[in-house]
Parts: structure tokens; sequence; C-alpha cells
């Protein structure tokens, strides 16, 4: 192996240096100092981001265990971006005083989680693949307990630690009965000895189990609720846009590439849990009074959406995918941005709190409902694009029906999107929420969000890029 | 930039110019600026089309325009224009700039309010030279959504819930038209080839038959929607009582037009074999609406009620004509969009200056308004004529050339169906003089309404405006029939050969 197979894990290497730059700077600053901490890893970070873009080589090492194209990179890019925007919209959570212990941790911690999902999408075996998840999954229990004297934050955490060892069982499960049918770990190995044979499809379903629990796929969506209301507000935007994102992401290469024999089965289970996935998570969002409960049952229903670019098992599919992650990161982030913003600022996370908004934060409240709009997917902003070439790509397969019941539940969640909307613009309120100027990181971090939501889908060239680099079943 | 993509820009950019409005006053002098330059874009627009044809060019779109949008869906932003769309957009630029005047008082944040309004008008000219059907969707959501904070914020009565029922039944049928469109974008080729959203391009191209029969229903319901089809008018009437004025004026005058205009230029334009299959199924719905409404209208005591009732008759006779598919019925129905949408928002402009005097909109609550209000009295009762059909006016030429139309139809039941919709002429009559003879004749029932005073000079320009509009289609209803006329032949030629 020379030095130039080595870069070909460029992501991984990047972050993991960053990582102990980090520990080593934490050594060095105390005091006062210690809130140096935030410019020099956002700079850092910024970076490693760039570098990702930098044109790179394709290949393979550690005898196929590790791969790397231009669609990884895309991927890879992509969680790099949102994890910066959640880095710069973090920023003033973690200027208080209360966490000027564990500056460093943050960082640490969010880059291992990065780290794992790079891992995965890399991945050309399911140890490597399992590594990945792990190193994902572990630490972002950590953070999810991050604010640790609050008895909610500590909940979260163990809750998440619990579901995922759960999930990490039952995944183990369906890895060993592969590895028990087809005699390998390798993808390319299992998807060139696959049979349909009963005891195949059931380990498929326990694979295909174990990673619904990571995107929240409805039945497997309990724990999601809970976390993202307990966790920080960041740490809960930073598990429904990256870490969903990056699983969305693996699940469709590992459908794409290991299980294309068994497509007329899987694109069955898909259909049935799309649905499942975006009637359940829709009508518990309907009710919702928390912004943080609110955006995690919107979000479960957002994945039930991206089930219907899956579904299409083509290149459009994966295209589709892609992109409308890419939307969903810079829409999400818009609207957890502006949640976390007022958080940080005022403690206030319901819905009622939001009354009047508008009269005291014109920017704020435009953007919120941007991001909203866009999450509902009403044009001109990316949503509609995502949403829309997503249901394209189940009609593509002539699943007319699934996209039928998509939109009658995009329909439906325009009316809970509505509801803040209404709260900002219409509701009246002796005392709203102050007019407050957030900090630079914040409005950098808004600004980008805000500029990604209008942008990316107006921009074709957007979805050509992706379009350029996706491929159908392998 | 080509000369239509001007009618999205305008309102853009006037929306960009209104940004920058320090106070009420400017926000009213761009908002003004921007329309009357729009509305002179659309004479332009309307003389050189007519010129074109003058001088012999007998292509089916004019001033077309092709970028390619996204490549590898073969997605353009394809525009142009025919008879038909010409007619549409002069009717839009008329009546928002009507509704710019019309709401020439509104204090509660205005600049909020011109900017939702004037993108909402956006939306509608892009709609209306939209051909490529992902274009022309994108533009039709645009002008739907911006309903929901103009409801929302500036309406009257129980405005959120007016809102939010307008807006999710309208995107319920949006989202029909999306099932829709996938499935012509989808079945627009034969196999192999590659598939296209546009318009002339799948007309040409034709889609089978058996997906015809799955998607035609969708996509006429969806419009339909939009267009007040029964049982799916109900946003209708709580949506236009609660909006504010030029809202109403908007959305009744071009807005519900657009379902119209999109069932007979997608649904029935491109499917025309399953449309000959189900039309039975939504003529009878029509009819009910046509007959419902104007029922509806008649036990209705609120202003704006009437009018919404009367819009659903009316639209519903649009969609009615639109199903007869020949040349005849489907000129009536264009004529009818044009007649119903000025003389709506003519209805629903004195409505709103009558109630910012009265503030009510009861009409047992007033009376005399006659000696008080002559203006605004004598607009309203030229409203009231140009809806029941009185020769001269608009809305006779329009209604007279449906029913002609559908009377070409020898078979028993579109004889009956056409017999029961023109009974809806006479029971319009009833609840326009009835409104008329209470409103604006007899005793005066409000002392306080004694002291009232007539109309300013914006609303007389915006009342002045539409009475204009209304007695040229009514007094040279030839020139905007012939082109109309023109555009449609070709079009039922492929309706025709369908059968």
């Amino acid at each position: 192996m020379t030095f130039q197979d080595i870069l070909l894990m460029r992501h991984e290497l990047l972050l993991s240096v960053l990582m102990l730059l980090i520990l080593i700077i934490d050594l060095m600053l105390t005091g006062e100092s210690r809130k140096s901490m935030i410019p020099v890893s956002l700079a850092l970070f910024l970076g490693v981001v760039i570098i990702g873009f930098l044109p790179a080589s394709e290949g393979s090492i550690f005898g196929g265990m590790y791969k790397t194209n231009g669609t990884t990179l895309l991927m890879k890019n992509i969680l790099n971006i949102a994890t910066l925007i959640v880095f710069l919209q973090s920023a003033a959570w973690l200027k208080k005083e209360e966490n000027n212990q564990k500056l460093a941790e943050f960082f640490i911690l969010i880059l291992s989680t990065l780290i794992g999902m790079n891992l995965m999408i890399s991945s050309g075996d399911f140890l490597m693949f399992y590594i990945g998840l792990e190193t994902a999954t572990i630490p972002l229990a950590a953070l999810a307990a991050y604010t640790h004297h609050q008895t909610r934050s500590a909940e979260a955490g163990i809750k998440l630690i619990l579901s995922s060892a759960l999930s990490s069982g039952i995944l183990l499960y369906g890895i060993s009965m592969i590895y028990g049918t087809t005699g390998s770990v390798y993808f390319s190995e299992v998807a060139a000895k696959w049979s349909n044979e009963p005891l195949n499809i059931m380990a498929f379903i326990f694979f295909f189990s174990g990673m619904a629990f990571k995107i929240s796929l409805v039945p497997f969506h309990l724990w999601t609720a809970d976390v993202y209301e307990g966790a920080p507000v960041n740490v809960t935007s930073y598990l429904s846009v990256v870490s969903k994102g990056s699983a969305a992401f693996v699940l469709m290469t590992v459908l794409y590439t290991v299980f294309p024999a068994m497509v007329e089965h899987w694109q069955t289970v898909l259909y049935v849990i799309a649905v499942l996935t975006m009637t359940i998570g829709n009508l518990f969002a309907l009710r919702q009074k928390n912004m943080k409960r609110f955006l995690a049952f919107s979000s479960i229903a957002q994945a039930g959406f991206i089930l219907l670019g899956i579904i299409g098992a083509s290149s459009l599919g994966m295209t589709t995918t892609i992109f409308f992650v890419l939307t969903y990161v810079f829409t999400n982030l818009a609207a957890f941005g502006v949640v976390s913003a007022i958080s940080n600022e005022t403690g206030k996370e319901n819905m009622d709190d939001y009354n009047g908004l508008y009269h005291t934060n014109p920017k704020l409240s435009l953007l919120l409902m941007l991001a909203l709009f866009s999450l509902a997917g009403i044009p001109p902003v990316a949503g509609f694009f995502g949403k829309f070439f997503l249901f394209a790509s189940a009609a593509s397969q002539s699943f007319y029906w699934l996209v039928f019941i998509a939109v009658v539940n995009a329909t439906i969640s325009l009316y809970y999107y509505l509801l803040p909307v209404k709260a900002i613009f219409i509701n009246k309120n002796e005392n709203p929420i102050p007019a407050f100027k957030s900090d630079v990181y914040t409005r950098t971090g808004l600004i980008i969000a805000a500029l990604g939501t209008l942008l990316i889908g107006l921009l074709s060239i957007s979805y050509e890029y992706v379009a350029s680099l996706s491929y159908g079943l392998q | 930039m080509d000369i239509l993509s001007w009618f999205v820009a305008i309102p853009v950019l006037t929306v960009m110019a209104i940004l920058f409005a320090k106070d009420l006053k400017q926000t009213r002098i761009i908002s003004a600026v921007g329309m009357s330059a729009q509305l002179g874009l659309t004479a332009w627009l309307v003389f050189s089309y007519l010129a074109e044809r003058a001088a012999g060019n007998a292509a089916a779109w004019l001033f077309k325009y092709d970028v390619t949008w996204f490549s590898s869906l073969n997605i353009h932003y394809t525009v142009g224009v025919d008879g038909i769309s010409v007619a549409m957009i002069a009717l839009t630029s008329v009546v928002i700039f009507a509704g710019v005047f019309a709401s020439w008082r509104t204090d509660y944040l205005p600049r909020e309010f011109f900017i939702s309004l004037i993108l909402l008008s956006s939306g509608v000219f892009g709609f209306f030279i939209s051909l490529d059907l992902f274009t022309m969707f994108l533009f039709y959501e645009i002008a739907v959504i911006p309903m929901y904070l103009l409801i929302g914020i500036w309406g009257t009565g129980p405005k959120e819930y007016s809102a939010m029922k307008l807006t999710l039944m309208l995107m319920g049928g949006s989202a029909l038209i999306m099932v829709g469109l996938l499935g012509i974008y989808f079945n627009s080729a034969p196999a192999g080839q590659q598939l296209t959203f546009n318009l002339n391009e799948i007309a040409a191209n034709g889609i089978p038959v058996v997906a015809q029969q799955f998607f035609f229903p969708m996509l006429f319901l969806g419009f339909g929607v939009l267009g007040a089809l029964f049982p799916f008018h109900t946003w209708s009437p709580d949506g236009h009582a609660s909006a504010p004025t030029a809202v109403s004026m908007l959305h009744a005058g071009v807005l519900m037009k657009l379902g119209g205009y999109g069932a007979f230029r997608v649904a029935i334009y491109l499917m025309p074999e399953a449309a000959q299959d189900q039309a039975w199924i939504f003529i009878i719905l029509t009819s009910v609406s046509v007959v419902y409404g104007a029922f509806g209208a008649v036990v209705q005591k609120d202003l704006k009620y009437i009018n919404a009732y009367s819009s659903v008759s009316h639209c519903g006779l649009v969609l009615f004509a639109i199903l007869m598919m020949n040349q005849t019925a489907l000129n009536g129905a264009i004529l009818q969009m044009i007649s119903h949408g000025l003389m709506t928002a003519l209805f629903f402009a004195l409505i709103g200056m009558i109630y910012g005097r009265t503030h009510t909109r009861m009409i047992n609550e007033m009376g005399g308004l006659m000696k008080v209000l002559p203006f605004l009295g004598v607009a309203y009762v030229i409203a009231g004529l140009a809806s029941l059909g009185l020769p001269g006016l608009s809305g006779f030429v329009a209604e007279m050339t449906i029913f002609v139309g559908a009377y070409q139809h020898t078979d028993l039941f579109h004889r009956f169906v056409t017999i029961m919709a023109t009974t809806s002429i006479v029971v319009t009559a009833v609840y326009i003089l009835r409104v008329v003879g209470v409103l604006l004749f007899g005793p005066i029932r409000d002392e306080h309404h004694l002291h009232l005073t007539d109309a300013t000079w914006w609303e007389r320009l915006s009342t002045v405006t539409l009475i204009t509009a209304i007695a040229a289609v009514g007094i040279f209803p030839l020139w905007l029939s012939d082109m109309i006329n023109f555009s449609l032949r070709p079009i039922v030629e492929r309706i025709v050969a369908a059968l």
C-alpha cells in the first residue's frame, strides 16, 4: 500500500487529525482563553470542508473493505457542509458559561460521529460498515446527554444508547445471517451469491430493521421524539439532519449495490414502510406544541418521503435521493437554526412563544417561514424541487398510488407547517419574544442555510451535478 | 430577455422595489407604477399579437422562448402565447391593476400586503405563459400559497379558519395535479424516447389511452378544485368572504380561472380520449355547481357570500362549457372566464368599498345607498346587469355562446343538463335584482349611512377600469372571440379526431 492509496481516505484522515489537534489545543487553553476554542475549531473545520471539495482519485483499499468514488465524495461533502452549519449555529450556545469546561468535547464527539458516517458511506463490506455505524452512533448518545445536569438531556442520552444498542443487535443478527447464507461479508461477493431463499429474505429484513432504527422509520421511530426533545437544540439538529441524511445515503448505497437481486422484494418493503412512516409521522406532528418535537415528527415524515426516492432503483432514484437530502440539509438547518437562535437567546421552545414574532424579529420570522414552506414543498424554494423529483423517482417505477398517498401526506403536512407560520404572522401576543441580534456565527450559519434553501432548487446545476455522479442498481 | 418573461419579471422587480420602500406612500406608488407598467406591457402584447396574426403568422404559439432548465429530466423553461393565453393575460393585468388601487387604503403592514399580492400575480402570469408542464405547475403553486397569508393576516371574520381551509383544499387539488403531471410525464413518449413535459410535444406524441383513463380524472379534479367544482367548492364562499378586497378580486377574478384554463389546456387537450369517456361524470358535477351555486346565492344575506356563491355558479359554467368539447362552447368558456373575471372583480371591489363605509355586509342592514353613494351604486348596477347577462355587457356574450354550444349536442343527456344549467340564468336574475333592490333603493335603514361619502379617486379609477373592460368585451366581442377561435381551432380538431 502506497501513500497515494492512503490519501483515498482523505476525509476520514483529515477529520481524525482535526480531532487530535482540537484535543491538543484544548490542553493549552485555560480560563477565559478557552472561548477561543470556538473560532479555532471552526476555522480548522472550514479548511477540512474546503479540502474535501478538491478533486480526488477513485479506488479501493484494504482489499476492497474501503471504496471511494465520486458519489461517496459527494455524500461526504454534503455531510461536511451540514456539520459546518451545525457548528456555526452552536457557537452561541457553546459560549454559555455552563459549557465552558467541555467545549472541546462537543467538537470531538461530533467529528468522531462524522468519521463513522464517512466510513459507512465508503464501506465495501459489512465489517467496515458495522464499525462505521458504531463509531457514528455511540458518541451521539454522549452528545444527547451533553447538558447532563438536566434530567431530560440525560434521559435522551440513555434512550438513544439503549435503542441504538437494540437496533445494532438486530442489524448484527441480520449480518450474521447474510454471512451464513452467502459465506462472505464483502458487498460484491454477497451481491454475486445472493439468492432469494426465505433465509436470505429474513436476513435482509433483520438488516433493514436495524437501518430503519437509524433513519427512524415507522415502526422503529419511537425513540426519536423523546431524544430530539431532550437533547440540546443543536444536537437535535445534528441528529435530524446529518445523522439521518447519512443513514439514508448508506441505506440506498447498500440496497443498490448489495441487494439488486431482490429489488422487487425490497421495493415492496419500502413501499409499505414509506406509507406507514409518512402517515404516522404526519399524524403525530399535527398535535405537537414544542418546536423540537414538532420538527422531530416532521423529520420522521420526511424520512418516509426519502424512501420514495430510494424505491426508484435506478440512477434517477439515486439522484433524487441525494438531491433531496441536499435540499433537506439546508432547509431543516434553516428551521433548526431559527429555533436554536431563539432558544439560546430566550430559552423558549414552544410554538405559543412564537406568537407575534414577526413584529419583533422579522428576519428570523421570514427565514423560518421560508424553511417551513420548503419542508412542505412549496415553490420556488428548494424543498419543492426535492420533493417533486423524489415523487418522480417513485412514479418512474409506476408506483402511482404510492405517489398519491405521498402527495396527500404532503398536503396534510402543509397544515402543521402552516401552524408556526400562523403563530408568527397572525396570532396576537401581548409580550412577544423581544427583538434581539444573534452573534456573527449564528448569522453566518443562518445565511448559508437560507441561501441554500433559496438557490439549490432554482439553480439546476446542483441537480445536474448530482445526476452526473449517480448510478443505478449494480 | 424575451418579451413574455417580463410578465413574470415586472411583478418580481416590483416586489423587490417594495422591499426598499420606506412608508405606505412609497409602497403605493411603487405598486401602482409596477402594475401600470404591467398593464402597458399587456396592451403592447395584445396589439403586437394581433399585428402578427394580421400579417399572416399562423404559428400556434407566438413569442416562443425556450431554455433548458434540468437537462437530465428534459425540463425546460418554455414560454409562448396563443389567443387564449393573451386574453387571460389581459384579464389578469386589468384585475391586478384595479386590485392595487382598490387596496389603496391598506394600513396594517402595507408593504407585506402588496408584496404578497403582487407575488401572487407573478405566479398567475407565469402560469398563463408556460408551455412546459413543470414550470406551469411551479407557477400554479406560487399563485396559490400567498393566499394563506393574505387572508390570514389581512382578512376579516373567521379568517384563520378560512385561510387554512382554502389553502389545504387548493393544495390538495394541486397534489392531484402533481400525480397527474408525473403520470403524463412518464407516458409522454414511446418507450426508449426522451420523456418530456412540453405541452406540444406531449400532444404530438399522444398519451396511451389506458394511462389517460387513470390520469384524466386526477388532473380534471385537481384543476376543478380551483375552479370550484362541486363538491370541492366549499373553500370558495368562506375564503372569499374572509379575504380582503383585492384578494377576493384577484382570487375570484383570476385564480379560479387557473382551474378552468388548466382543465382545458392540460386535462382535456392532452387526454381527449379519456375526456370523451368520462365527461358525463363531470358534466353532472358541473351542472350541480351551476344550479347549486345560483340557489346558494339566493339564500345568502352577506354580500360577499352572495358573490362567492355566484362565482361557484359562473365558474361551474366554465367547466361545464369546457366539457361540451366543441368549438362554440369552448369559445364561450374562455369568454365566460374573461367576463366573469372582470365582473366578479368589480363586484368584490364595490363590496369592499361599501363595506369600508358602512362596516356591514349584511344586505338587510343597508338600504337606499344609491342616494348617498351614487357612483358606487351605479357601478354596482352595471356589475349586476353584466352578471345576469344583459346584452351589451360581457356576460351576455359568454353565456349565450356557451348555451348555443351546449345545444349542439342533440342527445337526451346533454339536452337535459343544458336545460338544467340554463335555469341558473333566471335564478341569477333573482338574486342580483334582490340585492340591487334592497341595497341601493328603498329607504335608508341606518341613519349613520346618511353621512357616507362617495368614491375617492383611487376607487373610481379601479372601478372605471373594470367597467370599461366589461363594456369593451360586451360591445366588441368579435375581436376577442376571433382571437380565441383562431387558437381554439387546432385544439378542437384534435379533440374531435379522438372521437
